[in-house]
């Protein structure tokens, strides 16, 4: 175990000692005492960033599972150390807003335990070479961020959104997990070191494609893409610190990791090229559209992240191609950079967006654009924060939204000197959607603002008197924004510090040993395409926003709810009512019908077997001869035992039984059983005894009488179930006369008097040769006895416990 | 000659278990059934004994006394069975 294992492990251990200081120190709020490990982690990746940025990598391994290939190994490199500092960073700024956040009334020891638990195995995502190390941290944070959601569990749409939440992205957990099982399948090996140096083996597998797409499915899921994005505006009835920390900036940044992680892996293929495009574009659209018509403050954010997610996600779709042999041009690597510098500028603006934004919801009680207004000059601070932070998010100079924008457009343009994926005449939609999401997201950014800060405050509108958050509050975001302006101011501070070495990490295979990427972040291109695009984005929206009178009325706009709910909704639903109605069909309490499904299932799998070996046969060698009585016994038994089901009264039924039994009794005289026939015979008297007694105890309703109902089905079955038996009987006699198999019980005639002292070789055989049976048998019939004797004198009364 | 004898005495007594069987079906009183039931069980003594004879062993002569008692045995069950409704006194 090195440093590096306990850091990763350091918020579980210190998870275990924060109920004792909720609940011992209560005067001073848990999060102090929480917020010092994030601090404290952050200091010490910041130690190692000089090392990583020199383009070295930290590995250290411990033992997990040898015998199955599971080593915890603890890794290092460019994108973990982004990762890293992104949640350790934001993980301590979030501690401290929330200790300002949430009143020392609440849980705060829950609170607190289901964050650690989300930031160690948020850490162990991003620091683990072993895939099913990765998995196991990854279904972590997926039970963490429920139980987060679900914090207010009171609230009926905080445990919706849980579960919501849950089911999605542990449905996408298990996906993955089947892509990595794929991988070990191709290579052998869980590390994904090891597979990216055998990538040559993988991609000539036929197993490449569906193990891209399964761990394509689990990073879609968890980072809420296109289709599977409708839980993140639900997870919005979080607490706002968890609003900001998950669902912004870390977790569902989770996919993206993945992602980034894999794209030496599938990476330069056609598939991944074209999915991770399409769906990060599709989502940019969806998202940004969607985020228009939200009138909650966390809505309209929940569907941004959804957007900018989307757009990082495409990015490196793109930038993907820089694995198929333009190594040489840097536009094909170009959008690895736009990703990882986006991924790291989306964290700073929307993590100070959400505490914003919980900061007005927190002083105002309530979060809905229609009601706010004028806050500008009642919470100054906050309006500044917010108004960096939209101006980041919507792409306006200087701030770092802005450069990551216009780097976004000129990918975007690239894609359509693409060589490789046939890319052809599609090329110009890349731009156009980022074009046209863009306008969108400056649309939502300009109601954001406006529908809050700006216009009339009126103060009937709230329910206490608003007024400016506590310095405490404000710090965290004021932070972030002073990020997002030196970001933007010196974007150069992260070139070779962070962004370079996450792009060696992604790319690791492209460069020769030793090359750095040209990183080059610029504010000032000239007047270039980009730019062009950026003031046509500016304008449209603005024109957009200046005619929302016009178009707030149409319905698209009222109707918040995304419409593939419709779909979770009814799967849902449908899953329950569905398989309700499969067990009400089968389940029918009813032991006849049970009995009709063991038989006809063994008939099937009896005929089956028959027809699929060819297994009857008939042999009627060894059989013994029939006597002239034996003609008119079998057929009496054989009537006695038809007669039966006809018998529509009790006793008659009863009597006939033991009739057969006597006859049964005769046919083992007949065949030399005297033991046999004796027990027979006494057990047959008892039984009919015993029957006798049970008549007596029937109900008077329906005593004596009953009259046997006809039933085809059944009919049928009962036949087929003698036939097959039949059918078993005599070709198991022929296949047995076929194999030449002899008989052991030469062995027991010759030794049963020297061996045992006895002439009756059954009773030897049963107390000697074979005592065992008879001692079990014996005890079943003693716990049948005490059965008996329980169930007649034991009466309980309800209650009552035995 | 002696063993076609006992063929032919089986072969009536089984016809005889065969009439008593349908006595006990077709009842009509339950008492026609008891008789029957014990008819049986006395037939199958027989049929037991001509069998002994036929396979030169004394090996079933138990099974003999046995099936006496239990026709016997069974026949006051039912009986008592169908007087009082029940077999076993309660006092």
């Amino acid at each position: 175990m090195s440093a590096l294992h306990w850091v990763i492990l350091s918020p579980f251990l210190f998870a275990l000692i924060i109920p004792f200081l909720f609940k011992y120190v209560s005067k001073i709020h848990t999060g102090w005492f929480v917020w010092l490990l994030p601090t404290a982690l952050f200091i010490y990746f910041m130690n190692w960033l000089p090392v990583i940025s020199s383009g070295q990598v930290v590995e250290t391994s411990v033992s997990w599972i040898p015998a199955l290939g599971i080593e915890f190994t603890a890794y290092l490199d460019g994108l973990s150390m982004l990762f890293v500092l992104l949640i350790t960073g934001i993980g301590s700024l979030v501690v401290l807003y929330s200790i300002f956040y949430l009143s020392k009334k609440e849980r705060l020891g829950n609170f607190y335990v289901y964050l650690m638990l989300f930031m160690g195995a948020m850490l162990g995502v991003v620091l683990s070479d072993n895939l099913i190390v990765l998995y196991v941290f990854w279904e972590v944070t997926s039970m963490a961020s429920a139980l987060l959601i679900s914090y207010w569990f009171h609230k009926d749409k905080s445990t919706k959104g849980a579960q919501k939440s849950m089911l999605i992205t542990v449905a996408g957990g298990l996906a993955m997990l089947g892509g990595f099982v794929l991988l070990y399948q191709m290579t052998g090996t869980f590390s994904i070191r090891t597979i990216i140096e055998n990538v040559d083996v993988v991609q000539a597998s036929p197993l490449f494609v569906p193990a891209m797409l399964l761990v394509l499915l689990g990073a879609f899921t968890k980072s809420a893409q296109f289709p599977f994005h409708i839980w993140l505006p639900d997870a919005m009835e979080a607490p706002t610190p968890v609003s900001a920390y998950l669902h912004s900036a870390t977790m569902v940044k989770a996919g993206i990791y993945l992602v980034a992680r894999m794209t030496p892996v599938f990476g330069g293929s056609n598939v991944w090229f074209w999915t991770l495009s399409i769906v990060g574009l599709v989502t940019l659209l969806w998202g940004s559209i969607s985020a228009v018509r939200q009138k909650d403050l966390k809505g309209i954010l929940a569907f941004s992240t959804v957007s900018q997610l989307g757009l990082i996600m495409s990015l490196l779709g793109v930038g993907s191609a820089a694995l198929t042999g333009g190594a040489d041009d840097p536009i094909y690597s170009q959008a690895i950079l736009v990703a990882v510098f986006h991924l790291f500028n989306h964290a700073t603006f929307k993590g100070a967006l959400f505490m914003a934004v919980g900061i007005i919801d927190h002083e105002t009680g309530t979060r809905d654009i229609r009601k706010l207004g004028g806050l500008m000059t009642v919470m100054p601070i906050t309006f500044t924060v917010s108004l960096i932070g939209l101006a980041s998010m919507a792409g306006l100079p200087p701030f770092n939204g802005f450069l990551s924008k216009e780097k976004f457009f000129s990918a975007m343009l690239n894609v359509r000197n693409f060589e490789a994926f046939d890319v052809g005449s599609l090329g110009f939609l890349f731009p156009l959607i980022a074009w046209i999401a863009s306008i969108f997201t400056f649309l939502y950014s300009l109601i954001m603002f406006f529908h809050t800060f700006r216009g009339k405050f009126e103060p009937s509108n709230y329910e206490r008197k608003v007024h400016e958050a506590p310095i405490g509050m404000l710090i965290s975001p004021i932070i972030l924004v002073v990020l997002v302006i030196v970001f933007g101011l010196f974007p150069n501070l992260l070139s070779y510090s962070i962004i370079e070495p996450a792009k060696q990490a992604i790319l690791p295979t492209v460069l020769p040993e030793g090359e750095q990427f040209v990183v080059d972040i610029k504010i000032w291109h000239g007047v270039n395409t980009e730019l062009l695009m950026t003031l046509g984005v500016v304008l449209i929206a603005s024109f957009l926003f200046y005619l929302m009178h016009r178009w707030m009325k149409l319905a698209i706009y009222n109707r918040e709810r995304d419409p593939f709910n419709w779909f979770y909704d009814n799967a849902l639903t449908g899953l329950t009512s569905g398989s309700q109605w499969i067990t009400r069909l089968q389940m029918t309490g009813l032991l006849r019908d049970y009995f009709a499904y063991i038989f006809t299932f063994m008939l099937l799998l009896v005929g089956y077997t028959f027809w699929r070996f060819d297994a009857f046969a008939i042999d009627t060698a060894n059989t013994s001869v029939i006597e002239p009585f034996m003609w008119i016994l079998i057929p009496l038994l054989i009537g006695a035992i038809v007669t039966i089901p006809f018998l529509n009264h009790r006793i008659t039924a009863v009597i006939v039984v033991g009739v057969i039994g006597f006859l049964l009794a005769l046919l083992l005289i007949v065949f030399r059983a005297p033991d046999l026939a004796l027990t027979k015979l006494l057990v047959e008297t008892v039984t009919l005894v015993i029957f006798m007694l049970a008549f007596y105890h029937l109900p008077e309703m329906r005593k004596e009488k009953f009259t046997p109902r006809l039933n085809v089905a059944n009919l049928l079955i009962s036949i087929g179930v003698g036939v097959t038996m039949t059918l078993v009987a005599l070709s198991s006699a022929a296949l047995g006369n076929e194999a030449g198999f002899e008989s052991i019980s030469d062995y027991f005639l010759e030794n049963a008097k020297e061996l045992a002292g006895g002439y009756n070789v059954v009773n030897v055989i049963l107390v000697d040769f074979r005592g065992l049976d008879t001692l079990l048998e014996v005890l079943v019939l003693a716990v049948a006895a005490l059965g008996i004797v329980t169930l007649i004198k034991l009466r309980l009364k309800g209650g009552e416990d035995v | 000659m002696f063993k076609v004898l006992l063929m032919i005495a089986l072969f009536f007594m089984s016809i005889s278990l065969v009439i008593s069987f349908m006595r006990t079906v077709k009842g009509p009183t339950m008492p026609d059934r008891i008789v029957a039931l014990d008819a049986i069980g006395i037939t199958l003594i027989g049929v037991i004994g001509i069998l002994m004879i036929l396979q030169e062993t004394i090996a079933y002569a138990e099974v003999i006394l046995v099936i006496g008692i239990l026709a016997f045995i069974g026949t006051i069950a039912l009986s008592k069975f169908i007087e009082r409704g029940d077999i076993f006194d309660r006092d």
